[in-house]
């Protein structure tokens, strides 16, 4: 392992790997360490869903830009991430949703993203397996530049291409503790030696909470878990990802052909808990056929869990903390951590590059939870 | 050509798992994500194994130390509408 490093990353999940590789692509010397293996938390159990249709002008801004580079990415990267457009469709089940989803469809559109409302009929063209009775809806909205990408792919190929330009990936290495003096990062001590660096960047998923108490930050994350399932493959039937944000419920067809989705746990709790629960395959089995009767034919092969990061915004936490220097954050990522990526990525390689900072960038700081006034994400589902 | 396949769900050969090892992906779980041994209808039972043992001709580490990927529910696979049927009744 190397001693000595520009920039170390905590974290071997999309967000880590893909700033990884673009610290790296500006010639600076990277440094990542995992706990575990690559994706091994929130990013590999994640719904691989890539929305734009966000409540706040920030995360649709983020989630539009990330998607024009999901666009390129196979390409830059040499491997095939499987990103597909095939829309988001998002229920809509009554005058209350309607009224939110024409607000957010017109901040959407003055943005310049491609956003129509539909009528109950104009459902089932988009997605044909769907039962408009079934899932109590009055309309729907749908982007059909939104879709998904594979997040392992995604992240391994991040990895691959760091690697590529120099940088240094450690696995199932763990960070011990944080050396600072005089109010600045100075080392990273793991369990297989000490990195010494000014910049440290905090992409640990869930552990972030306790990497940052490490130098006595206190960052408002709870864990929440969530669960999910897939499917046996079957032939292509849809190709949009069908949200509601009332039920809470997500389902896609992935490339391979299984469907996979997820809803609340009834009666979730904050926690670190990861068991997975019968209540929600029940829940999930229900809803989901109440949304498409024509599953309840399908198998369902496993199902799993994994964590949102949540903020109390349910925004992320970026850049830099007032109380040390060079610790800079990249997480609380509240379950959209990896279809705004890309985004994030650039946005703190152009703060740790070349010291260039933005608008939507300097309001995702830790400071905002100091002010009164923050402006909750409302389009959260799973 | 010549392929010995491992895993018969995701139709993965021992050629492919060699070669993943090869490119770096020496954790099970690392591979499983990478080939997707072991998502399939039999959840690993076939590939697991197998698996670890080409790892263990691969990378030296013997098949007992090499963890294995988390056991996920249901262990056989269970049809949506079976497991909505209890949520209907109530």
């Amino acid at each position: 392992m190397k001693s000595k490093a520009d920039v170390v990353i905590i974290g071997g999940g999309v967000n880590g790997c893909s700033l990884a590789y673009k610290l790296s692509k500006k010639g600076l010397n990277v440094v990542v360490v995992e706990n575990k293996y690559l994706t091994s938390g929130a990013t590999g159990a994640c719904g691989a869903g890539i929305r734009q249709q966000w409540s706040t002008r920030e995360n649709a801004s983020l989630a539009i830009q990330s998607v024009k580079m999901f666009e390129q990415l196979s390409r830059e990267l040499g491997q095939d991430i499987e990103f597909r457009q095939g829309g988001y469709l998002i229920a809509v089940h009554d005058e209350k949703e309607m009224n939110q989803a024409e607000k957010n469809v017109s901040m959407q559109r003055s943005l310049g993203l491609k956003v129509d409302i539909l009528q109950p009929e104009e459902i089932t063209d988009v997605v044909p397996i769907l039962n408009v009775k079934g899932m109590k809806a009055i309309g729907a909205t749908f982007c059909p530049t939104d879709g998904h990408a594979n997040p392992f792919k995604t992240t391994f190929a991040y990895a691959d291409a760091a690697r590529n330009l120099g940088a240094e990936i450690n696995t199932h290495t763990t960070v011990v503790n944080l050396k600072t003096s005089k109010k600045a990062i100075r080392a990273v001590i793991t369990n297989k030696g000490t990195i010494e660096t000014d910049v440290v960047v905090n992409a640990a998923g869930i552990a972030s909470k306790v990497i940052a108490e490490m130098v006595n930050i206190k960052l408002p994350l709870t864990p929440f878990r969530k669960e999910i399932m897939a499917t046996e493959r079957l032939q292509p039937l849809f190709e949009a990802m069908v949200i509601s944000f009332k039920d809470g419920i997500y389902f896609s067809q992935q490339k391979e052909g299984q469907i996979v989705g997820g809803i609340p746990i009834p009666e979730e709790k904050g926690g670190y808990k990861t068991m997975p629960t019968i209540a929600f395959l029940e829940h999930m089995a229900y809803t989901l056929t109440r949304y498409s009767p024509v599953l309840k034919h399908v198998n369902l092969l496993r199902h799993w869990t994994g964590f949102y990061d949540v903020t109390p915004d349910a925004r992320p936490i970026l850049g830099a903390v007032k109380e040390i220097k060079g610790f800079l954050q990249c997480n609380g990522f509240s379950g959209h951590g990896f279809m705004i990526s890309p985004m994030v990525s650039q946005l703190l390689t152009n703060m740790i590059a070349e010291g260039k900072t933005s608008e939507v960038f300097e309001s995702l700081t830790l400071e905002r939870f100091k002010g009164k006034n923050i402006e909750k994400e409302l389009s959260v589902v799973g | 050509m010549k392929r010995s396949i491992v895993c018969r769900c995701e139709d993965i050969s021992e050629e492919d798992v060699i070669q993943a090892i090869d490119e770096g992906y020496t954790d099970i779980e690392e591979l499983r994500k990478k080939l997707r041994i072991g998502m399939g209808p039999c959840q690993g039972r076939v590939c697991i194994q197998l698996v670890a043992r080409i790892l263990e001709n691969k990378t030296g580490k013997k098949v007992a130390t090499i963890p294995r990927p988390t056991v996920r529910p249901p262990l056989i696979p269970v049809s949506l509408g079976t497991l909505a049927s209890e949520k209907n009744e109530k």
